[in-house]
């Protein structure tokens, strides 16, 4: 009998968490989109709430490092939330890939980008943007990609940085850059590119840009962190998170 | 222990100074008949452009910043002048960080020299005028050198609001070596590159800076002050 109350009471905090708890991530700026609809099946299904701050991952690494509030680092590289953990700010173990980016370039004007990348070789533009391939794996891939080509040294001149990928896309959606290389995700709407032409970089061209998430030591015994940390690993999750143009 | 500053950060610091130079010296052209104008106009005018000229005060660089990159691109009223002059998109340039520089810091330049217009009085100038001087003669030989505590004051703190900036020039800068990475976005780049070492020591010449100049201008003031008594 008490076995039964007993399964009945932990069927009961499943369904049911006893009390709705708060979680505060930081989010790679390029994971906006759908670490927002995340957010909201996040918050349906399990009923606790994720606070949602979305920047450049070297921004939060030194704000983390520096006693920030968050409990879970949704990371736009697999660097970041490696260090954080051999610094002891990460819970060991805790670390995973969510997401593996897929590079495009884009520019709003169509027909200016052709689908085998050709632009690069003979387009006529004045500037193309990436983003601070010190800062950004987008920005660093973006550079790989042109190195490969053969086109880093010529396109060199006419690159312009925004100092993430967010930048980046502003740069080319106001046309002060005629196209660029941003991340699939931020072009895609309801699974096509919404404006302009693009390629999608082919993937043999630049080393997978795997995004790690890792859980902080400051929301280990966080019920919401680490209910998020389960939900961003599951199957409903995968599918969300592919139809925003990223692999896994 | 490797030397603390490498090419790329003299780079900056050489691009910065030539930014806020130049910044100084349009904004001296630009903001002496402004602030002359402001100070004896009683046109219904005055209000809302003493207003307009105060703006970049209380913006926050990001509106300032997104405006300008909106303005100066291909489709922007900036933009499609600029293109028709033959000159190009002007975001990403040096002459873009420029323009945004001279808006940004352009309360810096007015607000002194209005004040020390202001405060000479009517009389110095009608003493010039009996005198039969015209009133170009009189603005050159009476008005500027008596409010040159303002002009001086004005001047340094353009020169060091230039220095300091960094939002609109994330803005609309694009990080080219050289040509529009300054000091500011430097230090940020390396906070976010992780290489605390480096971003310490262009952070910690940027406060010693500062202060220097802060400690310069209140000695202006104080001889102003010495010169006036």
């Amino acid at each position: 009998m008490s076995r039964f109350i007993g399964l009945l009471a932990a069927a009961f905090c499943l369904a049911m968490p006893a009390r709705a708890a708060e979680v505060s991530v930081a989010v790679a700026a390029n994971f906006t989109a759908p670490m927002q609809k995340l957010a909201q099946v996040f918050e349906q299904e399990t009923g606790h709430k994720a606070l949602l701050s979305f920047g450049s991952t070297g921004n939060f690494y030194a704000q983390i490092r520096n006693g920030a509030p968050f409990h879970v680092l949704v990371a736009a590289d697999d660097e970041t939330p490696l260090k954080i953990e051999k610094e002891g700010l990460g819970v060991a173990g805790s670390r995973f890939t969510y997401a593996i980016g897929k590079l495009v370039l884009w520019s709003k004007q169509p027909g200016l980008v052709d689908d085998k990348g050709d632009v690069l070789r003979n387009g006529s533009f004045a500037r193309i943007a990436i983003a601070n391939p010190k800062l950004a794996p987008y920005g660093a891939a973006a550079v790989e990609t042109m190195a490969k080509l053969g086109r880093l040294q010529d396109l060199t001149p006419r690159l312009v940085q925004g100092d993430n990928i967010a930048q980046t896309y502003q740069f080319i959606a106001t046309e002060n850059a005629q196209l660029g290389f941003v991340a699939l995700s931020q072009v895609l709407t309801d699974g096509k590119v919404a404006q302009g032409s693009a390629w999608v970089v082919p993937s043999g061209l630049y080393a997978p840009i795997e995004q790690d998430a890792v859980l902080l030591v400051t929301g280990k015994d966080n019920v919401a962190a680490k209910a998020l940390m389960g939900f961003l690993r599951s199957d409903r999750a995968n599918v969300l998170i592919r139809s925003y143009g990223y692999g896994l | 222990m490797n030397f603390p500053l490498n090419r790329d950060a003299w780079e900056a610091i050489v691009l910065t100074l030539q930014l806020a130079a130049s910044a100084t010296a349009v904004l001296l052209v630009l903001a002496t008949p402004l602030a002359w104008w402001l100070s004896q106009t009683r046109s219904g005018w005055r209000v809302p452009i003493g207003a307009l000229v105060t703006l970049p005060l209380v913006l926050p660089p990001s509106v300032l910043g997104f405006y300008l990159l909106v303005a100066m691109g291909p489709h922007g009223p900036l933009g499609q002048v600029t293109q028709a002059l033959g000159w190009g998109v002007l975001s990403f340039t040096f002459t873009g960080l420029l323009i945004g520089s001279v808006i940004f810091s352009l309360p810096f330049a007015v607000q002194p020299m209005q004040n020390a217009f202001e405060s000479m009085g009517a009389r110095p100038m009608e003493v010039a005028f009996s005198l039969r001087a015209s009133p170009a003669d009189a603005f050159f030989s009476v008005a500027l050198p008596l409010a040159r505590p303002g002009l001086v004051t004005a001047a340094i703190l353009t020169f060091a609001h230039t220095v300091g900036e960094f939002g609109v020039v994330l803005m609309i800068g694009g990080n080219i070596p050289g040509k529009t990475r300054v000091v500011s976005t430097q230090i940020y780049g390396h906070v976010e590159a992780m290489e605390y070492a480096q971003a310490h020591w262009l952070a910690g010449g940027m406060v010693a800076f500062s202060f220097a100049v802060l400690l310069a201008l209140s000695m202006v003031r104080k001889r102003a002050r010495q010169v006036l008594l």
